[in-house]
């Protein structure tokens, strides 16, 4: 299968890329890696070098992209272009109480994307 | 989660607990601030929670997972209300602090003790509670189709402070 994963830098989108990397490596799955402008708490390159060391040490090949201006829009637009069999997104972060919060990207990928979306939990 | 808001005025007419009613089942119930000593009592309740009444991923469905969760919400900062029938606890309200001295709500009643009134009773208990300590600002989230809980909210005080997201947030300000 032909999967595009999504990210920016928070723990969600770490914890879909080693679900995504586990899976990749049984089934075989062609990766790649959006990495999205989805914070000011993180910076897009950072996230990205520190994926591709992931990469490396897990043995994976995959290509690592990285994207300004709108996330969601970003990742949909992209997974249609290059038809792409399926989004991965992480399952979003944990308020106080503990309460899963989908985050903006998520949302908006779930409602717009016309790919199948996997939420990694 | 920046630029939450919240009302301009402020309520500040909750009770404080312990609180005692008599529910719409004809059934005694008291209201009282709860802590570590409930933990069992707590973990039972959660035990029993039905899965269906379930939000956003709390409470957890099994134990040890359970026990994670509520040692995170009986910790130290936290404040607790419980409701007791006999000696079983039959319902939870809790303000968790987060960022910006806010603190965030939630609200849990036991299947066969819902619609009786109780989780009102809880909630205007641990508003009291929160004023008697101090909170200022609470929050909460709620899920869009739960009419009855966002009525109830909003008969408390609570105003929608942000609909942008898959969840209604809601806050309040107490004095």
């Amino acid at each position: 299968m032909n999967v595009l994963l999504g990210m920016g830098g928070s723990p969600d989108g770490f914890d879909a890329l080693e679900e995504t990397l586990a899976r990749a490596r049984q089934a075989g799955d062609d990766l790649t890696v959006a990495v999205l402008d989805t914070s000011d708490d993180y910076d897009v390159d950072d996230v990205a070098a520190k994926i591709r060391d992931r990469l490396d040490e897990a043995g994976v090949e995959a290509d690592v992209h990285e994207f300004s201006g709108h996330p969601g829009s970003q990742l949909t637009q992209l997974a249609e272009r290059e038809g792409f069999d399926r989004i991965v997104i992480g399952g979003g972060q944990r308020s106080p109480m503990g309460k899963i919060e989908l985050g903006e990207v998520a949302e908006f990928v779930l409602l717009n994307a016309d790919t199948t979306v996997t939420l990694v939990r | 989660m920046t630029g939450r808001t919240y009302p301009d005025d402020i309520v500040d007419s909750f009770p404080q607990p312990p609180l005692s009613l008599t529910d719409e089942e004809g059934r005694d119930i008291r209201i009282e601030s709860g802590g570590m000593d409930d933990f069992d009592a707590l973990v039972a309740m959660y035990d029993d929670f039905d899965p269906a009444d379930r939000a956003q991923g709390i409470p957890p469905i099994k134990e040890g997972a359970i026990r994670e969760w509520l040692d995170t919400l009986l910790a130290e900062g936290s404040l607790n209300v419980v409701a007791r029938h006999d000696d079983r606890v039959v319902g939870h309200a809790i303000l968790v602090p987060g960022h910006e001295d806010a603190y965030e709500l939630a609200v849990f009643v036991l299947n066969d003790y819902q619609g009786a009134g109780i989780g009102t009773k809880l909630l205007e208990g641990l508003l009291g509670h929160g004023v008697s300590k101090g909170v200022q600002r609470v929050w909460l989230t709620v899920e869009r189709w739960n009419e009855p809980a966002i009525a109830l909210y909003e008969k408390l005080g609570f105003e929608t402070s942000n609909a942008e997201s898959f969840e209604l947030e809601m806050s309040i300000r107490l004095g």
